[in-house]
C-alpha cells in the first residue's frame, strides 16, 4: 500500500514522491527515497534532534513529521544549508573550534544553530544551551560547540 | 563533497597543533558517509527477531507464515548458521542465534531479509517462536550458587588479588559499600552496516566498528569462510565509546547477503540498540580502608562483584582492570582484592570508556573523603600525601617506571580558581528549563576526586598495529586498519605524518582488513600510541630512505639532509630539491608496531601486567534542590596527565566529552533492567545530558611529562575524562546533602528519600 504521489520542496528543488508507504516520516523520504542521508536517524522519536530540518523557516525533527503533510512547504536540510559559495557560517565555524568529533549530531546542531542566529544573531550561552538542548550530542560534553557558534556569531556580525 | 573536503586546506599540520579534522568539512556538510546512510540500487532491508524473554527454552521455531509474506527473501535461524555457531571478543559463548535456549531479553532468534522495511517487520511479527519461560538468574550475588545458566558456568572470571603483608591493619578504618547501575554508551549512530556478496563466494561488509580485523576472524569463523574471502571496511562510525567492541549484526548482514546473493542493509533501532550492544557493568563493591593517624594508608580490603549478564564479552579484562585499580592512585602496601564478574540473565556488560575503573573509582573516591572525614583532614591533603609517584608499586606489585606526574594533577586541579557564581536565570537551577527549583532549597556543594587506569592492552596480550606508508610525487600515502570512531585520529595520523616527512600532502586510505594487517582495537586509549606509533615509524623508514636515496645520488651526506616545506634541502646550503621531484620514484615502508611486553597476572593478582598509566582530577561544583532531589551540575574542573598534547583542540574536545559521560553516569543514566528485562530502551526514557544538563568544564592544567615509548611522549587521553568526573560529581552532592549516596547515579528519591533514613 502506498500513498497518492505528493511533490516536497527540497532545498529549493521539488521532488516528487511516488511511492511512499502511509507512515513513511520526512526523515525515511529523504533519506531513503530523495537521495538525501544528510538528516540522521538516532532515536526515532523526536528526542535527539539529529534530523533536524526547517520546515518553512521553522525547526522540526523530521522522524516526526509524516512526509506527506510537508507537501507544499519548503524544507530545508543539511544539504541545503551549505550554497554554492562553500560551507555557512555555522559550517566552517563547527570545523574550526573542533565542535566535530563523530558528526553524527552534526547536521542536526548546524540547522539549529543557524535557525537561532537568525533570530538571536549574538546569543549567551544560556541562550545557546536552551537552543540545542533538543539535539543531543554524545562526544563533545557541548564546550567546543559552544565555541563554535559564537565564533559564528561574531564572523557572521563581521560579514554584513 | 571531495571539492568541500580539499577547499580549506592551509599549511601542512604538525604536532602541538590545533590542527581541524580532514573529515570535518564533509561532517558539517552532511555528505560524510556513516554506516546507516549506505545504499545500493539492488540492496535487501535485514532484520531481527529477539527474544521477549530473559530466560526460556524455545521448543520451537516456525518460519513459514514469514517465508509467505511478499517480498521476504530470507527467513534464517540457528540452524543456517553456516560456521561456527558461536563467537566472542575474548570467549566464544555467544551464539549467533539463539538455538535451544534464549539468556538475555533481547537476544538474536532468527533474522530476515525483504525487500523494503514494511515487508520486514511483517515477516518478523510472523515468525512463530514457542518459548518455555524460564525463571531468569538475574542477582549478580547468586549466581555463584544458582544453577549454571551456560555451559561455561556462571563464574566469567575472579581475581584474588594479595599484595603485601595480610596482617597489618590501621588505627583508622573506614568501611562502605557502593553500587554503580548499568551505563549506555549512547552513542548516536546506531548499529547499522551493508554486506555485499562478492563474485569469489565471499563476502564485503561494510560497518561501524572498533576493530576491523578481530570483527573479520569472527565473522569468518562463523561463516565458515577463508578469512581471505572476507573483506570488512570501516563505514562512517557515529560514535562508539566500547559498544562497538563486539560483534553485532556482523554475522546477521553476511548470512543474509550470502544466502540471498544481494546486497543486504541493516540498521537497528534505538530500542534494537539498547539490546543490541553490551554495556557498562553494573557493580556492588565492599570497601575497607586502613590509616594510621597521620592519614597513611597501610591496608585496603575491597570485595566486588560485576554483573556480566548472558554473555562474557571482554568482562575478564573489565575484572582485571576494576580489580587492578581499585584502591585508586595512591601508595597501598598491603591489600586483599576480591574481584568477581559473573554470569546472569540481564544484559550482556563489556567495555564503556573507562572500562572497570570507573565503577571503583566513585569508590576509592568515597572512601577517601569518609577516610579524610574520620581523620580529620582535608581531603585535598589526604590524596596528596598518599599519591602515586614514580617508583611506586602498584596493588599488582608492579612498578611504575614511567610517568605519574599524581600530586601535580591533584594540585593544579585543586588549586584552580573557581568561576562558578550563583544562578541568577531560574533555566541554570537544578531542575533546569522545567523551572520547578525554589532558590530557598537549593544548596550547593563541592568536592574533589581523582582516578587513573591503563593505557594499552594488558596481562601479556600480544598487543600491535601495523601501518604503511608510501611516498610518492611528493605525497605520503598512509594505509592503517585503525578505525576512526569520533576521536580524531585521522587528524593526528595526518600531524604525524607531515611531522615526520615533512610533506603537505597526506592521503589517508579507507581502513579495511584488505592489504594491511590489524590495527587492534580502538579502546583502551590505545589508536595515538599504537597506531600513531605505527605510523610514526613507517614514515620515519620512508624519509630515512628518501635522504639515503638522495645522499647517494648527490655525493652528500644524509645527515646533512632535512626535509621541510615540500623540499629537501642541505644545512650546508648547494642542495634544493623540491619533493616532489624527489620522490617520482615511490618509496615503501610498513611497520608492526609493539609496545613493551607485558605479563599476565599469577594467581594472587600480581606481576607487570601493564604498560602505562594515565591520571585525571576533576573538581565539582553542584546545586541541589533538596526538597525536590533535583541536582544541577554548576561547573567542573580538570586536570589530567596527558604525556605531551599533539592537538589541543582535539584534547579539549576528549577531556570535555569524556567529562559528559562521567557527569550523566552520577546524575542520570541508568538502563533499568528489572527482571531481566530493560525497562527504558529509548532517548525519552533513558536521559543523556543536554547542553543544559552540562557545566562548562574549565581545564586547570594538562601536565606534559612525555611518556618513555609513546610516540612523541604522548599518552592516551580518551578515558580518564569519564573516571574522576562521576567521582567527582557524587562526592559534591555528598557534600551539599550530608548524605552518604552510596549509589551512582544520584536518583532524585535517593536525595530525598535515601536509604536509612527515618
Amino acid at each position: 500500500m502506498s500513498t497518492d504521489p505528493f511533490v516536497l520542496e527540497v532545498n529549493g528543488q521539488s521532488h516528487e514522491v511516488a511511492d511512499a508507504h502511509p507512515g513513511e516520516s520526512l526523515l525515511r523520504v529523504l533519506r531513503e527515497r530523495l537521495g538525501l542521508p544528510g538528516s540522521k536517524n538516532a532515536c526515532e522519536e523526536g528526542e535527539c534532534g539529529s534530523c533536524t530540518v526547517l520546515v518553512d523557516g521553522q525547526t522540526v525533527c523530521s522522524c516526526l513529521v509524516l512526509a506527506s503533510t510537508a507537501a507544499g512547504r519548503q524544507i530545508t536540510t543539511i544539504e541545503g544549508i551549505s550554497g554554492d559559495d562553500g560551507l555557512s557560517h555555522v559550517q566552517e565555524a563547527f570545523v574550526d573550534a573542533g565542535a566535530v568529533q563523530c558528526g553524527f549530531c552534526t547536521p542536526g546542531l548546524i540547522v539549529s544553530i543557524g535557525s537561532l542566529l537568525e533570530s538571536d544573531p549574538d546569543p549567551s550561552d544560556l541562550a545557546v544551551r536552551e537552543a540545542i538542548s533538543g539535539n543531543l550530542c554524545r562526544c563533545t560534553g557541548y564546550g567546543r560547540v559552544l565555541e563554535a557558534v559564537h565564533l559564528a556569531a561574531t564572523r557572521r556580525g563581521g560579514s554584513t | 563533497m571531495t571539492d568541500l573536503a580539499t577547499s580549506k586546506r592551509t599549511a601542512a599540520p604538525r604536532i602541538g597543533e590545533d590542527t581541524p579534522r580532514p573529515d570535518g568539512v564533509p561532517k558539517v556538510a552532511g555528505t560524510f558517509a556513516f554506516s546507516s546512510d549506505l545504499h545500493h540500487d539492488r540492496m535487501l532491508w535485514g532484520g531481527t527477531l529477539r527474544s521477549p524473554h530473559p530466560s526460556a527454552r524455545i521448543r520451537s521455531v516456525d518460519i513459514s507464515a514469514a517465508v509467505a509474506v511478499t517480498g521476504v527473501h530470507a527467513v534464517l535461524t540457528n540452524e543456517d548458521v553456516p560456521g561456527s555457531l558461536t563467537y566472542g571478543l575474548e570467549h566464544r559463548d555467544q551464539p549467533v542465534l539463539a538455538a535451544d535456549v534464549v539468556r538475555y531479553e533481547g537476544e538474536p532468534v532468527a533474522i530476515v531479509a525483504a525487500d523494503n522495511p514494511e515487508a520486514l517487520r511483517m515477516a518478523i511479527d510472523a515468525i512463530a517462536v514457542d518459548y518455555e519461560p524460564l525463571d531468569p538468574l538475574v542477582d549478580p550475588d547468586l549466581a555463584e550458587r544458582a544453577d549454571p545458566i551456560h555451559p561455561d558456568g556462571n563464574l566469567v572470571r575472579r581475581i584474588n588479588l594479595i599484595h603485601g603483608d595480610q596482617d597489618v591493619s590501621g588505627e583508622v578504618q573506614v568501611e562502605g559499600t557502593y553500587e554503580v547501575g548499568m551505563q549506555d554508551q549512547a552513542f548516536l549512530g546506531p548499529e547499522s552496516g551493508m554486506a555485499v556478496p562478492a563474485e569469489d563466494g565471499g563476502i564485503d561488509l561494510y560497518v561501524a566498528t572498533q576493530w576491523l580485523h578481530s570483527d573479520r576472524d569472527q565473522v569468518a569463523d562463523c561463516l565458515g569462510l577463508d578469512p581471505a574471502r572476507v573483506r570488512l571496511t570501516l563505514s562512517g562510525v557515529g560514535g562508539a565509546f566500547g559498544a562497538r567492541e563486539d560483534l553485532s549484526l556482523h554475522v546477521h548482514l553476511c548470512m543474509l547477503a550470502l544466502h540471498t546473493r544481494r546486497p543486504v542493509k541493516m540498521v537497528y533501532s534505538r530500542e534494537e540498540s539498547f539490546h543490541g550492544h553490551v554495556h557498562r557493568h553494573p557493580a556492588r563493591m565492599w570497601f575497607r580502608h586502613h590509616a594510621d593517624r597521620d592519614g597513611t594508608i597501610v591496608r585496603v580490603e575491597s570485595r566486588l562483584v560485576l554483573d556480566g549478564g548472558a554473555y562474557a564479552s571482554s568482562s575478564g579484562a573489565v575484572i582485571a582492570n576494576a580489580t587492578c585499580f581499585a584502591a585508586g592512585p595512591y601508595r597501598v602496601p598491603s591489600a586483599h582484592i576480591d574481584g568477581a564478574v559473573v554470569r546472569t540473565n540481564n544484559p550482556p556488560c563489556g567495555a564503556m570508556r573507562g572500562f572497570g575503573a570507573v565503577q571503583t573509582c566513585y569508590a576509592h573516591e568515597a572512601q577517601m573523603d569518609r577516610l579524610a572525614d574520620a581523620l580529620g583532614m582535608d581531603p585535598v591533603e589526604l590524596r596528596l600525601h598518599n599519591a602515586l609517584a614514580p617508583g611506586d608499586e602498584l596493588l599488582t606489585g608492579q612498578t611504575i617506571t614511567g610517568t605519574a606526574p599524581v600530586a601535580e594533577v591533584i594540585r593544579t586541579c585543586a588549586d584552580h580558581p573557581s568561576g562558578a557564581s550563583m544562578a541568577v536565570d531560574p533555566m541554570e537551577l537544578p531542575g533546569g528549563a522545567g523551572r520547578t527549583a525554589d532558590p530557598e532549597h537549593v544548596v550547593r556543594g563541592e568536592a574533589f576526586a581523582l582516578g587513573f587506569k591503563n593505557l594499552l592492552f594488558s596481562e601479556g596480550f600480544d598487543d600491535f598495529s601495523e601501518a604503511s606508508c608510501h611516498l610518492a610525487d611528493g605525497v605520503a600515502t598512509i594505509t592503517s586498519a585503525c578505525a576512526e570512531v569520533g576521536q580524531g585520529f585521522v587528524t593526528l595520523a595526518q600531524q604525524i605524518t607531515c611531522e615526520v616527512l615533512g610533506v603537505d600532502d597526506v592521503v589517508l586510505l579507507p581502513a579495511s582488513t584488505d592489504g594491511i594487517g590489524s590495527a587492534g582495537s580502538t579502546s583502551a586509549s590505545r589508536q595515538t600510541w599504537m597506531s600513531g606509533g605505527a605510523i610514526q615509524e613507517a614514515c620515519g623508514q620512508v624519509r630515512v630512505q628518501l635522504l639515503e636515496r638522495l645522499a647517494a645520488e648527490h655525493g652528500v651526506d644524509a645527515d646533512d639532509l632535512v626535509v621541510a616545506d615540500g623540499r629537501v634541502v642541505s644545512m650546508a646550503g648547494g642542495l634544493e630539491i623540491d619533493l616532489v621531484e624527489a620522490t617520482a620514484e615511490p618509496i615503501e615502508a610498513s611497520v608492526v608496531f609493539r609496545h613493551a611486553p607485558t605479563l599476565p597476572l599469577d594467581e594472587n593478582g600480581q606481576g607487570d601486567a601493564h604498560v602505562s598509566f594515565a591520571f585525571s582530577a576533576h573538581r565539582a561544583i553542584v546545586d541541589v534542590d533538596v526538597e525536590l532531589g533535583l541536582v544541577k551540575v554548576v561547573e567542573l574542573t580538570t586536570s589530567q596527565d596527558v604525556g605531551r598534547v599533539l592537538n589541543p583542540l582535539q584534547t579539549i574536545g576528549q577531556l570535555e566529552g569524556g567529562a559528559a559521560q562521567g557527569v550523566g553516569l552520577a546524575v542520570m543514566e541508568e538502563v533499568l533492567v528489572e527482571g531481566g528485562r530493560i525497562r527504558n530502551a529509548s532517548f525519552t526514557d533513558y536521559l543523556v545530558p543536554t547542553a543544559l544538563d552540562m557545566p562548562p568544564v574549565e581545564i586547570a592544567a594538562l601536565i606534559e611529562q612525555a611518556e618513555p615509548g609513546a610516540p612523541f611522549g604522548a599518552k592516551g587521553i580518551g578515558e580518564p575524562p569519564s573516571i574522576s568526573s562521576t567521582a567527582a560529581v557524587a562526592a559534591a552532592i555528598r557534600n551539599a546533602t550530608g548524605l552518604d549516596l552510596p549509589r551512582v547515579p544520584v536518583r532524585p528519591t535517593d536525595i530525598v528519600f535515601p536509604e536509612g533514613a527515618a
